[in-house]
């Protein structure tokens, strides 16, 4: 079973991509702040990660270029699905290194399915 | 003959009710046409007269919007100050000082002219006053300027706070419908449709005020290249397909086959074709058509909408590219929309260097159509 990482601090969100990843075959782990996101990606070395960008005590992008530079981890895919649609940010992000940046707004939760399917495999 | 400027003049600043003022103007439009039916090289008074009562139109209109520019009280309420922050009323005090201390000077100055130490300090004190007039003034164009920047940060923090809530109830009311929970009910799925539905409308509206926000701020992003915009035009024909059905509506597109590519955010110009089609059908009463097409005119590409719904009536016309503003006609048909959509299009339109307009009849159509500079 693969396992995907969701990082990101609303527990609601959490609990809609719990439900909906374990229903289709995955184990999802959370972590609730950009620290734990970066010490369970290195422990557990799950074969995706969903990175929101806003985050407690170690911002999206920390964890992104940190996660990249790190040997260990540079190779796991990177979404990062946010609400941050500032200048540059999706251009910053796609540089670090991630492998997708959604807005969360602008899409459905069946697309942000499809996009994990595609990027992580069945 | 007497000139009638004075006549008229007199009469219109003395008729004080509005609906006397409008009368007259009527009057005098009316009389205007009249005359100039019957006017004939032979009779070059009449047309003399005619001319005076234009000029005399004319200055009267123009001294109305002056008179109304002198209306501080009203100006200063407008941005929510008091008159001794507002700067107009500092600009008319200050104004008011230099001249009662020109008179004052003038006067001092002749009797004690044989002591100039007290003209030079009655000018010390004069420069003085002014000097803490014009901070004052400096003072609140700051203010103002704050004022414009919070409101801007106001709507971008609040449209990005809205933002994750409604994702989170978007994606929970998806999740809840697709069954994968458990199987649901007809009625719960047609209530949860209503969730999914409205957590849409709200996430375009927070959209579109956070896209507002931005243009204000100068922070909407352009990344230009080069194009074609036709394939923009059928994405979106068929990803509008659904909704078109639904209100009867038959979208057709004409394109030449060899067409120039445009250079410009592909992404913006998306969401101003978005708009401008979302309007088009939203705005024909049962069923109609809407006619697309794209021709290259010189060094632009012109895009055309066409469609035969509700139209907009003449006097709404001038304010329609305006920010929030909703045609009174268009309320009776439709009242959801916040009226941002063609204050957005536009932006972006001229923004990316083209030129944006529309003709429109009321009860017959509108056709809205923009140019973009093509790759050079």
């Amino acid at each position: 079973m693969k396992t995907v990482l969701f990082i990101e601090d609303e527990s609601a969100l959490q609990k809609t991509f719990g439900d909906i990843l374990k229903d289709e075959g995955y184990k999802m782990i959370s972590a609730l702040d950009g620290e734990s996101g970066l010490r369970i990606a290195k422990t557990e070395k799950p074969d995706l990660i969903l990175l929101d960008l806003i985050l407690p005590k170690v911002h999206g992008f920390e964890v992104l270029k940190e996660l990249k530079e790190d040997k260990e981890t540079k190779d796991i895919p990177i979404i990062v699905l946010t609400n941050l649609e500032g200048m540059g940010d999706v251009e910053k992000a796609l540089e670090l290194g991630a492998t997708t940046y959604l807005v969360k707004a602008s899409y459905s939760l069946e697309e942000v399915m499809e996009k994990i399917k595609k990027t992580i495999g069945d | 003959m007497p000139r009638p400027v004075s006549y008229f003049s007199q009469k219109f600043l003395l008729c004080k009710p509005r609906r006397e003022i409008l009368t007259l103007l009527y009057n005098l439009r009316v009389s205007f046409r009249k005359s100039w039916r019957n006017y004939s090289t032979d009779k070059p008074s009449e047309f003399l007269f005619i001319s005076w009562i234009r000029y005399d139109i004319i200055l009267l209109m123009k001294s109305l919007k002056i008179l109304k520019q002198l209306d501080i009280v009203s100006q200063c309420r407008k941005y929510g100050l008091s008159l001794w922050q507002c700067p107009q009323f500092l600009f008319l005090i200050m104004g008011i000082i230099i001249i009662l201390t020109g008179l004052v000077a003038y006067a001092i100055g002749n009797r004690y002219v044989a002591e100039p130490e007290i003209v030079a300090l009655i000018v010390i004190g004069i420069t003085l006053i002014l000097f803490i007039i014009a901070f004052t003034i400096t003072n609140s164009f700051e203010r103002l300027t704050e004022a414009n920047r919070m409101k801007s940060e106001f709507i971008s923090v609040v449209s990005h706070q809205l933002r994750t809530p409604l994702s989170n109830l978007s994606w929970a009311a998806e999740l809840l419908m697709s069954g994968k929970l458990g199987k649901i009910e007809k009625k719960q799925t047609e209530y949860f449709k209503i969730l999914k539905e409205n957590s849409t409308r709200m996430g375009e509206l927070v959209k579109d005020l956070l896209i507002v926000s931005r243009l204000e701020t100068k922070t909407l992003s352009f990344t230009n290249k080069e194009f074609d915009l036709s394939e923009i035009v059928k994405k979106l024909i068929w990803e509008f397909t659904t909704f078109a059905k639904a209100s009867n509506v038959d979208l057709k597109f004409k394109a030449p086959k060899k067409l120039s590519k445009v250079w410009a955010d592909s992404f913006q110009i998306k969401l101003v074709i978005e708009n401008l089609l979302d309007n088009s059908i939203r705005y024909i009463k049962d069923k109609g058509e809407v006619q697309m097409r794209l021709e290259q005119r010189g060094n632009k590409i012109y895009f055309e909408i066409k469609d035969n719904g509700v139209g907009i009536p003449k006097n709404d016309q001038k304010y329609i590219f305006q920010k929030f503003f909703r045609s009174e006609n268009i309320m009776k048909y439709q009242t959801q929309g916040s009226g941002l959509g063609l204050y957005i299009a536009k932006s972006i339109i001229e923004k990316s260097g083209g030129k944006i307009g529309f003709i429109s009849q009321e009860g017959k159509g509108s056709t809205f159509w923009f140019t973009l500079p093509i790759t050079s």
